[in-house]
């Protein structure tokens, strides 16, 4: 559309950012003075590290049962060559045919609800894309397009993957009931495991339910509050709760990691599972 | 809004005199000066007293040892939103900025903002705003309701009285890094105040925009760019209303447009169900 914004591009100048021909006459990148990297460059280790972790894992195909735990990267497991857990999320959809890991059938649920996550995409948009590093560090790229065009337009669709993160979440602490039994699947035992699948669920349920999608399907795309109370209650109440979508972003990420490695621990028999009762 | 060459700041520091009492001490500035020709940083050091912002020291510099020094400010209570510029590279209001919070011994460093066409010093030309302001259709009042005759209950227009907290500082349009870094993508992209600006509008419980076949969520994606914003924040670290710019503004936009444009399952409901709007 005509707008009346056509840029000012000057010969010779080229397209620029706040190196243009009309502004400032300033040559840095950016002036400031504080240590603007050190975000991006944490976040971007951290991501970077659970990517490492998490790939180990989920190819391993070993060590991810040891009743009463499975691996939260594992559940639910869905191919035939699972390893049989008694009453556990155990369900052979895929047949014999899936001969890879089962974890991979599963995971690219949460993969994908965390990689369209909004809090996510500002976290690598920044950390591994520079786009932008920091706030008013200029990016290194000579042309950006956001997310109008593939393959970040399919960036909208982050609420078909909360949909199927719901279930998941729903399975996990189906798992979490499961670690109230003992080795011999008795019920009305807990150990240390049990404790760490509890954290972790409700990080888990806590990160999901933050979810900015989540927060526009319970109330967010009504215009009239007044006319839907209930909902508007349950937008305020998911709405706290967005307010510390990033800090149960990460929070939830290092304890399913957590949780994993406490399963593989006691699976590898590197660590005996404490029993309070 | 002023646009001052001369000192004329209210401030009672700002003709060098001030409190020479405790806390004061002679500050390093850095401040970008010349026009669209070109320029450069030149340094100045100059007296800060206790309690002092940055707005006070620009002004005792243009009123003790560059008398042409420009500088755009008006209310000195960062709700004007005329003062807006780059200290040590970060976008701010100068009059809301402390001089507390820079060590004794640091050189302060002023800018214009640098995602619009330079004036001269530190003002800027920011019709672009205004320009993208106009873009945005306004306010539909309802067919059936007459001046006076508004009622609307608190809750239905929370989520807009926050955005109406602007003061069109335009620090957010400086930092997006759309048009900051990218001077072809003006034309395209309105921009985080803008896009707000849609958002209040189409939150508005009164606004009758879909009834005369504006559809606002749509043109935020087709019209006003949305599509450009990647979400990474800056301008609502910036705003200095401290306006939730990016979660309660652009990603529900964003979530808006979804319904329109991206989502089967909400298009086959209101296809059905033929109710557009609740």
């Amino acid at each position: 559309m005509a707008t009346g914004t056509e840029p000012h591009l000057k010969k010779g100048t080229g397209p620029g950012g706040v190196r243009h021909g009309t502004r400032a006459a300033i040559t840095a990148a950016h002036l400031r003075t504080d240590r603007w990297w050190l975000q991006p460059a944490a976040t971007a280790a951290g991501l970077f590290a659970f990517v490492v972790y998490s790939t180990w894992r989920a190819f391993a195909n070993a060590d991810y049962y040891e009743a009463p735990y499975v691996s939260p990267f594992y559940s639910p497991c869905v191919a035939e060559n699972c390893e049989p857990m008694r009453n556990g999320p155990n369900w052979e959809i895929f047949g014999s045919w899936w001969g890879l890991s089962p974890a991979l059938l599963i995971l690219i649920f949460p993969l994908g609800f965390r990689l369209t996550c909004y809090y996510y995409r500002k976290a690598y948009y920044r950390g591994f894309w520079a786009s932008p590093p920091a706030c008013a560090v200029a990016e290194p790229h000579a042309k950006y397009t956001g997310e109008t065009r593939f393959p970040l337009i399919l960036q909208n669709i982050h609420r078909y993957f909360f949909y199927a993160a719901v279930p998941v979440a729903g399975i996990l602490t189906y798992d979490t009931v499961l670690a109230f039994r003992n080795e011999d699947y008795e019920w009305g035992h807990m150990g240390l495991g049990t404790l760490v699948f509890l954290v972790n669920i409700t990080l888990i349920w806590a990160y999901t339910l933050s979810c900015h999608s989540c927060r526009h399907i319970v109330g967010g795309k009504l215009k009239h509050f007044s006319k839907h109370p209930v909902r508007y209650r349950m937008w305020r109440w998911v709405g706290w709760l967005n307010g510390r979508h990033m800090l149960l972003a990460w929070a939830s990420l290092i304890s399913v990691a957590l949780a994993d490695f406490y399963v593989y621990l006691i699976a590898s028999g590197a660590f005996d599972d404490p029993r309070f009762f | 809004m002023s646009t001052t060459t001369s000192g004329t700041g209210s401030s009672a520091a700002a003709d060098g005199g001030g409190d020479e009492g405790s806390g004061a001490y002679d500050a390093r500035f850095r401040v970008w000066r010349g026009d669209v020709e070109g320029g450069d940083l030149e340094d100045f050091t100059v007296q800060v007293n206790d309690g002092e912002v940055v707005l006070d020291i620009i002004h005792r510099i243009q009123a003790t040892q560059a008398p042409d020094l420009a500088v755009r400010w008006n209310c000195k209570a960062g709700k004007c939103g005329s003062c807006s510029a780059e200290i040590n590279g970060r976008p701010r209001l100068m009059c809301m900025t402390r001089m507390s919070v820079f060590a004794r011994d640091e050189v302060v460093t002023v800018t214009p903002l640098r995602a619009f066409p330079v004036v001269r010093d530190l003002v800027t030309d920011v019709g672009f705003n205004y320009t993208k302001a106009r873009e945005v259709p306004s306010f539909v009042p309802p067919k059936d309701l007459g001046p006076g005759e508004y009622r609307m209950m608190q809750e239905d227009v929370d989520r807009s009285q926050e955005f109406r907290k602007c003061i069109e500082c335009f620090l957010c349009q400086d930092t997006c890094h759309v048009v900051r870094d990218h001077e072809e993508n003006k034309t395209a992209f309105a921009g985080p105040r803008f896009l707000m600006r849609v958002a209040e509008l189409d939150m508005h419980p009164l606004d009758a925009a879909a009834a005369t076949g504006l559809d606002r969520k749509a043109t935020a994606q087709e019209e006003h760019g949305l599509g450009y914003c990647n979400i990474t924040k800056c301008c609502t670290e910036v705003c200095p209303e401290g306006i939730h710019i990016t979660d309660n503004a652009l990603i529900p936009l964003k979530e808006r447009a979804v319904d329109r444009k991206y989502d089967p399952l909400v298009w086959l409901g209101n296809k059905i169900r033929r109710r557009p709007t609740s």
